[in-house]
This record gives C-alpha cells, structure tokens and sequence, in this order.
C-alpha cells in the first residue's frame, strides 16, 4: 500500500532558533527543513531571525545570507539565480516553486522552506533528483531523424511548427511540477511525472522529429503516461508558467487519433 | 542494495503498449451515464408513489428495459474501469492482483444480476 505517515526516522522535530541580534525592527523569521543522514538523527526545523532592511528581495537572498552570515551548515542548491537553470526548486510555504524568481513580498509573515516533496533528501533542501533524471533520460529528449540534414545548411522548420514548441521549450527541468504530483508521489518508480512528459511531447511536437510513432508507442502504458489523472497541481505550480497538463492531454489526443 | 543504474531502473519492464483503450471507454461510458442517469432520476420522480404493478409495467416498456440494460452495463464497466486505476494507484504487490480480481469478478457479477433481473421482468 501507500505510505500516508512518515517513518519513524523521518518525523520533523522542532530545532534550534537563531535570533537576529541586529536589533533591526525589519525582521523575517524564516523555518528551514533540516536533515544530515550521516547523523542518524531526525530531521529538523531551525529557525532563523533574519534581517530585511540588510538582504536582497528574494527567497534565495534570504538562503545565501542565512549560509553567509548565519548558519554555514546549511545546505542548498543554486547556480544563475535569474529562474533558468532550475538548481534552487524547493518548497516554499506549501509550493513548490524556484528561490530565485520567488519575491519575499509575496509572502505575508513567516517563511517555511522546505526540500522538494516526498523526494529522498540527500541534505537539508538537496533533494536526490536521479530517479527524476532517469527518465528524462528515458524518453530520448533528442531529435531523431533517419533523414540526414542537409549537407549546406540547418533542419529547416516553418515558423508555424515552430511556434508549437512555445511553452515546451521553456522547461527547466526544476522538477517543480513532478514532485508537486500526487500520482508522481506515489508511483514514481512506474509514472513518468508531468515533466518528463511535457519534455516527451516538446520531441513529438518537434516538425523536425521523424521519430514520433515510437515515441508515442513507448509512452502508451498504464503507468508511464495513464497514471496523470488531470490534477492539474503540476500547472498551478510551474515557475516559468508552462502547462505540463496540457501537454500530456495531447499526448493522450495523439494515441487515440492513431487508433482510427 | 540495487547495483542496477537508475536508467535501467527507469526504464523497468517497458511499455506495456496499452491503456489507450481503457483511457477511451472510461471516458465513453462517463459521456453514456450522463443521458442515462439523468432519464433514471427524471423517470423514477415522475413515477412517484406509483404502485408495484405500475411500476413493472413501466418495467416492462420496451424503451425503458433497452435503457435500463445500457444504464447497468454502462454503470459496472464505468465501475470497473475507475476502481482498477485507484487500486493501481494505492495498492501494490500481490495485494493489488488479489483485489483488482475480486473488483473484476464483482463488477461483472453485479452487472449480469442487473440485466438478468431486468430481463425477467420484461420477457
């Protein structure tokens, strides 16, 4: 059956408390999810004071200057901060979403921070992607083409079906929508998840793509591609505004118009 | 410990190659139960507190046995195909076999008592 209660081991207890000492009136009280397996002990919540009238306006300004100036234990991921390479995904105040393009403005009061949910947690926000990866990886997210290309010039596209790649293209890959899931939740070993589909359907989509049969053939299964039952979580939390559900829609609108 | 490569852990048995049809009836008997259950709730509010015999006799209409067939069939394949995928969901192992028999079984069971009950009354 499925899980619905953590393990013992992972039960979240309250952790320590960091005060801001600046004496600041300007003050964010920000809970971070913490976790280090090499311990043997639970995960955690600290809980840090931080200063706004000294800190940049992002989520992730607010995660460098608890890691700069207040706690350099904790862990996160991060690389462009400019929503675009897709490292800083995490849960924030109960959606997931990127740190970086994510104002603290949109937030009223305290701030909950915490890893990419029901993914195994490498260290506190690191959530271990390389399921997640796998099938990416599994759906050949490359063009084929028995057809070579021209031997002058580029595959030429029309800028009709190239505008069909609009909001396919744009995937990060934050893994935002996956884990935002349910059905992803509970059958990730088996369901593809909504962005490994949406970068499936980026390929058959693709006027360039001669492949586009074996690619629908390949995710016609119960599982991989059937267990998306329209929760449409996975289009409420996108950070770049993409629609996944769609893009498994026209999946399952291509494999029934193939059938007659 | 698996040594096996998150690849192939990925990839699993492969595509299975179907599910488009169950996707397709599923969505087929929703759209027939729509009219279906609509007639049912409007008919049964006209009948009222009609007697037993009125009632079979009502029962014994053509039109109304023909639909009430289609509303049986319709209702226990619509059944059958929803529950299979909250257990595929939830349930796993050699557990999810054992129900989705039992669900196949009684689905199949209900409905033929349906029809059969109905056809009594009409022939």
């Amino acid at each position: 059956m499925a899980k619905f209660t953590l393990p013992a081991n992972s039960v979240v207890k309250p952790g320590k408390t960091f005060k801001c000492s600046t004496g600041s009136k300007n003050i964010k009280k920000v809970t971070v999810y913490r976790f280090e397996p090499e311990t043997g002990e639970n995960p955690r919540t600290d809980t840090y004071e931080v200063d706004m009238d000294d800190c940049g306006p992002m989520i992730l300004d607010i995660l460098i200057k608890i890691k700069n100036e207040i706690d350099p234990t904790l862990s996160f991921r991060r690389s462009c901060r400019e929503g675009i390479c897709g490292s800083c995904s995490m849960n924030i105040n109960g959606s997931n979403t990127l740190a970086c393009t994510k104002a603290v403005d949109d937030y009223k009061g305290d701030l909950k921070i915490y890893p990419l949910p029901h993914m195994p947690v490498v260290k506190d926000l690191v959530a271990d992607l390389t399921n997640f990866y796998a099938q990416y990886a599994s759906v050949k997210p490359w063009m084929q083409s028995d057809t070579p290309p021209p031997p002058d010039r580029e595959r030429l596209q029309s800028k009709e079906d190239r505008e069909k790649l609009e909001g396919l293209e744009e995937c990060i890959l934050c893994a935002c929508c996956s884990t935002s899931c349910p059905s992803y939740w509970w059958n990730s070993d088996r369901y593809l998840g909504p962005a490994t589909l949406l970068q499936a359907y980026r390929w058959i989509a693709d006027s360039r793509d001669e492949a586009t049969g074996e690619r629908l053939d390949e995710l016609e299964d119960p599982f991989k591609l059937y267990r998306c039952h329209t929760i449409m979580n996975c289009t409420n939390t996108c950070p770049k505004g993409l629609n996944p559900a769609k893009a498994i829609a026209e999946i399952k609108k291509l494999i029934v118009e193939r059938r007659g | 410990m698996s040594l096996r490569t998150p690849l192939s852990e990925a990839k699993g048995l492969g595509s299975a190659k179907e599910g488009v049809a169950h996707w397709w009836f599923q969505r087929l008997t929703a759209i027939a139960l729509i009219p279906l259950a609509v007639w049912l709730a409007f008919a049964v509010s006209m009948l009222g507190d009609a007697s037993y015999e009125t009632v079979r006799a009502w029962l014994e209409t053509p039109h109304v046995a023909i639909l009430l067939i289609l509303l049986v069939v319709a209702t226990f394949y619509h059944s059958q195909l929803g529950l299979q995928v909250i257990v595929e969901d939830y349930v796993h192992g050699w557990l999810k076999v054992v129900t989705l028999i039992l669900i196949n079984f009684l689905c199949i069971a209900l409905a033929v008592i349906g029809v059969v009950a109905l056809l009594k009354i009409f022939l």
